[in-house]
């Protein structure tokens, strides 16, 4: 992990109307961590990520991502960003290569490229012999994994992952987490969304949004201090429970 | 460039694979024109007729021999009151009745007119006025012949019990109508129905993140239906051209120019749909309200817009498929050029323009 920061925040807010989604917050991100983003349902997360995606441009603040300004330059960004949903993100009538190369070839990425790498990604997802297989009949946590390497096939600085194991079993979750290890140990950002806490301990650092705010932001075992608590789950059980809004 | 074609490749996938979609997409305009051009047809082959001949004359008996040997009607039964007609009618076992009333030869040999009455079924109102004319044709034709060595001309009044419906056009005007449809389908509910169903699935938000300008996912998904809409409209001319005979009067290139333009209406107005909800299920519910229902009910097409209330008929004006259906209706069947097709070429393009600004306003807006 270096000490370049490959996204900086400050003050950065989203109004709707009167409602404030995103209120002035503020951190950074350094190149390879693994940068855990909290909060309850409706928190204003996924506003929050949007913006920094250049999906949405901010009331005020700052922010760039990858060095780039996510007023002015968000193609810049959208070419140096991978991003991955909650919803399932592959298409279940094509195949597991024909994903690949759909994937790869939006971000322009050449065929010798594509086809050299693909060969690679499939071996490591042990997913060779299913290659010309529908999406659609592989099992949801082999689905996962493939969605994740698609999201940094195109080997972008940072990958937004949202809330990425939904509806996963524990087994392939932490295969899912190995995955994400070894992509931060080669220099890819990480900035994931997660409702699991467990999930929250394999974080570098974590914040929690409680109501559009950055109300906590350090490492787990910082976070378990500063609370007094024995768990993420706790910590985050303490903050959330200020929330004066959500979603329901 | 290669982005484009990788998304195109990408659509193409999806309908290719998609075989009950394709099916029914590509399947569709055949059964409809064969549904519309032979089965909803308004000629009529074979139509079981009574006669009641209260005369019983030469005039009479010549003249029923006329009809009967006519390939429209078969003569069914012959009646001998007013009542056995409307029991008839009511069984409804015959579809005209043609009355003959008393002296029909003695009032044509001393006063050269003589009257007819047809009593139609007008329960199937278009079936009915096919009838009446076909009728009204053969009677015409005998009184002309007999007239032929006279000074004084004979006429034979007859006299329909129906009001002549002007809408009736005969079968080959459904062809421009089925083409109004089957576009509008294609185009309007399947763009609208794709683009939601990525929004659905939470793949349109990956399109959106990638460095793909959203003008340029939005085109690769409209083309692979304008090119499914090249050969649909194709299918559908060679169809009526080679199964119903139905010539095609005008320039092909203006009409297929026409048709292409009507697509974008088409495709502007799924693409309109799909940016303003977020469910495949309501997308196609507008679409269906929204412009299937108009295009049948408002384009001229089954029903002549002359005859509709004024209110209707000022909204008529902004259903696209009534210019469509006028444009094809003249370069088609009356074999009309761009100097006559123009004003309503023109309403079209300004209608496209005005939707494609309109949708595309709309997706930035949400993309905000």
């Amino acid at each position: 992990m270096s000490n370049e920061n490959v996204i900086s925040v400050d003050g950065l807010t989203k109004r709707f109307g009167h409602f404030v989604a995103v209120d002035h917050i503020s951190f950074d991100v350094k190149r390879g961590e693994i940068f855990g983003f909290l909060g309850a349902n409706g928190a204003g997360k996924t506003t929050a990520m949007r913006m920094l995606c250049g999906l949405s441009l901010p009331t005020e603040g700052k922010a760039t991502v990858a060095g780039f300004d996510v007023y002015t330059q968000n193609e810049q960004i959208k070419k140096n960003i991978g991003y991955m949903s909650q919803k399932f993100s592959l298409y279940e009538n094509l195949t597991v290569k024909e994903n690949i190369r759909f994937y790869a070839g939006i971000y322009g990425k050449s065929d010798q490229f594509i086809r050299q790498k693909t060969e690679k990604v499939l071996e490591q997802l042990h997913l060779t012999n299913e290659a010309d297989k529908l999406v659609g009949s592989l099992p949801l946590g082999w689905k996962q994994k493939l969605a994740f390497s698609v999201a940094i096939f195109h080997e972008p600085g940072i990958v937004f992952l949202d809330e990425p194991t939904g509806g996963v079993d524990p087994v392939t979750r932490r295969e899912f987490w190995n995955m994400i290890y070894e992509a931060a140990a080669n220099g890819i950002t990480i900035f994931v969304t997660t409702h699991y806490m467990d999930e929250a301990e394999y974080c570098g650092r974590v914040s929690i949004m409680v109501d559009g705010r950055i109300e906590a932001l350090d490492t787990p075992s910082m976070l378990k201090q500063q609370f007094d608590a024995a768990s993420m789950d706790q910590v985050f059980l303490k903050l959330a429970r200020k929330a004066e809004r959500s979603d329901n | 460039m290669k982005q484009f074609v990788s998304l195109i490749k990408k659509e193409f996938h999806h309908i290719l694979r998609d075989r009950r979609t394709m099916f029914i997409l590509l399947g569709m305009p055949i059964a409809q024109i064969i549904l519309f051009g032979f089965a909803l047809t308004n000629e009529v082959k074979n139509a079981r007729i009574a006669v009641y001949d209260q005369s019983k004359d030469i005039a009479t008996a010549a003249l029923i021999t006329e009809i009967n040997s006519s390939r429209y009607f078969d003569i069914e039964n012959n009646l001998n009151s007013y009542k056995e007609i409307e029991e008839t009618f009511k069984k409804g076992s015959i579809k005209l009745a043609i009355v003959f009333p008393q002296n029909f030869h003695d009032d044509l040999q001393h006063f050269n007119k003589a009257q007819v009455q047809l009593v139609t079924d007008a329960s199937d109102p278009n079936t009915a006025n096919a009838l009446s004319n076909y009728a009204t044709a053969i009677i015409k034709d005998y009184e002309n012949r007999i007239t032929n060595d006279r000074k004084l001309p004979y006429t034979i009044k007859t006299e329909t019990r129906m009001l002549y419906n002007p809408q009736l056009k005969g079968s080959y005007s459904m062809v421009p109508g089925v083409m109004a449809m089957v576009l509008m389908l294609v185009c309007t509910m399947m763009t609208a129905i794709t683009i939601v169903k990525e929004k659905e699935l939470g793949t349109m938000e990956i399109l959106l993140v990638s460095p793909l300008k959203p003008i340029k996912i939005i085109v690769a998904k409209a083309v692979p239906y304008l090119l499914l809409s090249i050969v649909n409209i194709s299918t559908i001319l060679l169809l009526s051209v080679f199964v119903l005979e139905v010539p095609i009067n005008g320039s092909l290139l203006l009409l297929i120019f026409e048709s292409v333009l009507f697509t974008l209406v088409c495709l502007a107005f799924g693409l309109l749909i799909s940016a303003s909800t977020g469910s495949q299920q309501i997308a196609m519910f507008i679409s269906l309200t929204g412009m299937f229902l108009p295009t049948i009910m408002l384009s001229g097409f089954m029903f002549p817009i002359e005859n509709m209330p004024l209110p209707l008929q000022i909204i008529s004006n902004i259903v696209p498929a009534k210019w469509y259906y006028s444009i094809v209706n003249a370069v088609m069947i009356k074999g009309a050029g761009i100097e006559i097709v123009w004003k309503q070429t023109l309403v079209l393009a300004g209608i496209t323009l005005l939707l494609l600004a309109l949708s595309i306003r709309k997706f930035k807006i949400r993309l905000a």
